[in-house]
């Protein structure tokens, strides 16, 4: 175990960020030897609709780092100060090409197109850097799942849903790379430095 | 003679003085670091640890003009929530506040913290103010 530490701070100079999430060792034969992979964890295709009512999804994202988080725009709890630290992330990266945020409702009945616009344009919103996506409730929390992050439905909590605040750091292969608590400016300001070192990275498998 | 009389007059006044100050500074006191905790669990965050709420969302409570306009509808919006249009520093908002869920003497605490951060100076409200102020809620 030493050894294997040791191993990878002495991989290079440069800080990696770790792959979360469930691995699966493939065995797959390739001219005529065995080759054994790891394949990591990844966020699977969707397909919904952002807060210009246009048809956005994974395939929109393939060359893009992103950042995820859940919410909802009625929320009274977590998502202010939430959407607070994200204004940060959004300041820091608007004018990057290939940095992205998407915010999925988890309220679609109340949230509609219109007024997730609304609430982007309050928010000062504008461009295309920052989505705030609407989708089909199942498929939303079965993606929140592969975000490692939970929600659900909870009429005991304040607004009717309860959801974690994590904001999920995506690489271009669709692998979760980093989970920051979103209410926290200091987690916060270690995604910023973070998408840093995840563009720096390599483009590798 | 005169003169000790005099000081003796003197001191008692700046000593009668000196302690009604200090006595309602004592209040003040009590209030306002009351209030600050009431307003780190149920109000920052939304309206944000400097009072500088969230863009165009959540109103500031920086505007020490706007306190004032709202001063005697405080404690009822405090306890009651809020819907409808509210204009602070020249902008409207018009999102959705829930109830806090506090007691009269948290609400005239909080108030107090309020008013007497984020650049504002509206000094002490009791919980007596607030309890009349309960009382003149639509």
């Amino acid at each position: 175990m030493l050894l294997l530490l040791s191993a990878c701070k002495f991989n290079g100079d440069k800080k990696t960020l770790p792959i979360y999430g469930n691995r699966t060792p493939v065995t797959k034969t390739v001219n005529g030897q065995q080759v054994t992979d790891t394949v990591y964890q990844s966020i699977p295709a969707f397909k919904f609709v952002n807060q210009y009512g246009d048809s956005v999804g994974s395939k929109n994202l393939q060359h893009d780092i992103y950042v995820a988080d859940f919410f909802f725009t009625t929320c009274p709890s977590i998502c202010p100060i939430m959407q607070r630290n994200m204004l940060a992330v959004y300041n820091a990266y608007k004018d990057t090409a290939d940095v992205k945020i998407i915010s999925y409702t988890i309220d679609p009945k109340h949230d509609t197109v219109p007024i997730l616009k609304k609430y982007a344009d309050k928010l000062g919103i504008s461009g295309n850097s920052w989505w705030f996506l609407l989708g089909d409730k199942e498929t939303v929390y079965q993606l929140a799942n592969n975000y490692l992050v939970g929600v659900s439905e909870d009429k005991t909590a304040p607004g009717g849903y309860m959801h974690q605040g994590y904001f999920v750091l995506i690489d271009k292969q669709q692998h979760v790379r980093g989970s920051y608590d979103g209410t926290d400016p200091k987690q916060v300001d270690q995604l910023i430095t973070d998408i840093k070192t995840l563009k720096a990275e390599p483009v590798s498998k | 003679m005169k003169i000790r009389i005099i000081a003796c007059i003197c001191l008692l006044l700046s000593a009668l003085i000196y302690s009604c100050q200090s006595d309602s500074s004592i209040e003040f006191k009590q209030y306002y670091s009351a209030g600050a905790l009431v307003y780190k669990s149920h109000c920052q965050n939304c309206h944000g640890i400097k009072g500088e709420g969230l863009a165009a969302l959540i109103p500031p409570l920086t505007d020490t003009s706007a306190l004032k306009k709202y001063q005697t509808k405080l404690p009822c919006i405090i306890q009651n929530g809020l819907k409808g249009k509210i204009t602070v520093v020249g902008k409207d908002f018009d999102g959705t506040m829930p109830a806090a869920g506090l007691a009269p003497i948290e609400i005239a605490q909080v108030i107090t913290y309020v008013g007497n951060s984020f650049g504002n100076k509206l000094g002490v409200v009791t919980g007596d103010d607030v309890g009349v102020a309960l009382g003149k809620c639509n």
